[in-house]
């Protein structure tokens, strides 16, 4: 299938390699682009790599390869102002919220970029108001919905004011409310972003590239509508015409 | 699956709710210090403070009774003071033999005794209402603004917030381990008590492996928000005149008590 060019690339990817401490190849030499305000989905069997490479994309595993992200080289030393500009969601909400109250999880990333209070309060604010979550600000986090959690989550990397959000399986274990109040969110929010999933029926209604990745390799790359008319292609690789 | 059993906080508008967390935190902590400073057999002082809990529980809306009815909990803990009723000189009350040994109750150890019971029964009454009038996220505030050191209010913090996620784990561990504890018909359900200690055992480090393989996601949730190794909150909160007012009634209270005690 046919690569997608992309000119001003926010997050380049090349030749990226990964091994687990077991010796398990997570990573066998990926690339790919993505341009300012592109909406992918990054779509595979389990196993396949798709948490690894999120997590090479924020510095939490390093790789062999080549990463940049808004024309900055992924480096030790450029660590915290990448994290800054990529907004990682994870899979379980109960990983992503670590503190006791709604407030001090979107607090604690504006907190750690070194913002005045005057401002995190602003951020939080305006956070939990993109994901519709204003009267949440006291709540508990063990008091929410797996729905609520998800939604608080996303806020937590919105008040980072990130360049770029990945997301991992944000649709998982939602009930059909919780999931289209996510999916109008995701199709709100206006911000590139880069969404791994099993969703298929997500992917065919809200993102126009998709990215199919199989054992460590991406083995498809361009429009969603040709890759999901391609039901042996897809069977081929665990996955499901929607 | 949702847990909210160690959630001990009331919630309601009064006085005391609206206190200070900080001011909350500081006369708790004061209190236990006066009662643990009180001499034995001060029963004026120990009749004080146990005024002082009431006239906290009515202010705070919960119920004069609150925490009488919920300190009992305590008892077995006091029990761990029972030594002393044998082994602080004085004049022999009663004896008894156990197994080998023969035990003397002494009229010190047995003052003693009665006055370490009911001053852990005092303290343990201000500390439930504290959790009771104060939601956790707030004590936690308090004490990092008390100056107590981060790691211990960053342990307590991701304590609290776990507690309740681990506690679905074990109870999702329990539902599968009951789902599949069937019999054939004419059969006893289960095997020995070894087989069961194994399986529990299995359960156990079920739990310490998915919560460790947890503690490890969490450290990258919190390093890819820009976590350094150093925590960051925010958490403003404002003293009154009235903070200032309750706190210095409280340790005049206090003091009262510490005098009658000694007269």
């Amino acid at each position: 299938m046919e690569i997608m060019e992309c000119v001003g690339d926010i997050i380049k990817v090349s030749d990226l390699y990964f091994a687990y401490p077991d010796e398990h190849v997570a990573l066998r030499g990926v690339s790919f682009n993505l341009c300012e305000g592109d909406k992918v989905a990054l779509v595979g069997p389990n196993g396949a790599g798709k948490s690894t490479l999120m997590l090479q994309l924020n510095g939490i595993l390093e790789g062999r390869g080549g990463i940049e992200i808004g024309g900055m080289r992924l480096t030790r030393g450029n660590l915290p102002v990448i994290r800054a500009m990529v907004g990682l969601v994870f899979q379980n909400p109960d990983d992503q919220l670590f503190s006791p109250t709604v407030f001090e999880d979107v607090a604690f990333g504006p907190l750690h970029m070194g913002l005045p209070e005057t401002d995190v309060l602003a951020r939080v604010d305006s956070a939990l108001e993109s994901v519709r979550m204003s009267s949440y600000h006291d709540r508990l986090s063990h008091h929410l919905s797996v729905g609520e959690k998800k939604r608080i989550a996303i806020a937590t990397v919105l008040s980072m004011n990130p360049s770029i959000l990945i997301l991992d399986e944000p649709s998982a274990g939602l009930d059909p409310r919780a999931r289209r109040t996510l999916i109008n969110l995701l199709r709100e929010l206006p911000i590139t972003m880069l969404v791994s999933t099993h969703d298929m029926r997500m992917v065919q209604e809200l993102f126009p590239r998709t990215i199919v990745m199989d054992d460590g390799r991406i083995v498809a790359d361009g429009m969603t509508q040709e890759i999901l008319e391609d039901e042996t292609f897809l069977n081929e690789h665990g996955l499901e015409k929607p | 699956m949702h847990s909210d059993a160690f959630d001990r906080y009331h919630h309601a508008h009064s006085s005391i709710h609206h206190l200070d967390p900080r001011i909350k935190v500081v006369i708790t902590i004061a209190f236990i210090i006066s009662n643990a400073l009180l001499p034995d057999g001060a029963w004026i002082a120990f009749a004080l403070a146990w005024l002082f809990v009431l006239v906290a529980n009515m202010f705070s809306e919960l119920g004069i009774g609150f925490t009488f009815r919920r300190s009992f909990i305590a008892f077995p803990f006091a029990l761990a003071a029972i030594t002393v009723l044998f082994s602080i000189p004085g004049k022999p009350i009663s004896s008894f033999q156990f197994l080998m040994w023969n035990f003397t109750i002494t009229d010190a150890g047995l003052l003693r005794f009665v006055s370490i019971v009911i001053r852990s029964w005092l303290s343990v009454q201000m500390a439930i209402l504290l959790v009771a009038v104060t939601e956790f996220p707030k004590i936690i505030h308090a004490l990092t603004h008390l100056r107590v050191p981060a790691i211990i209010t960053m342990i307590i913090s991701l304590l609290y917030r776990y507690l309740f996620v681990l506690t679905d784990e074990v109870m999702r561990l329990l539902r599968a381990r009951q789902a599949r504890s069937g019999a054939s018909p004419g059969q006893r359900s289960g095997g020995s008590v070894q087989w069961r200690a194994r399986i529990a055992g299995h359960m156990a480090g079920q739990l310490f492996l998915r919560s460790y393989e947890r503690s490890d996601r969490i450290y990258n949730a919190m390093l890819s928000r820009g976590y350094k190794g150093e925590l960051m909150t925010i958490h403003p909160h404002h003293f009154h005149a009235r903070d200032w007012l309750i706190c210095a009634l409280s340790i005049l209270g206090m003091l009262i008590m510490q005098f009658t005690g000694r007269l």
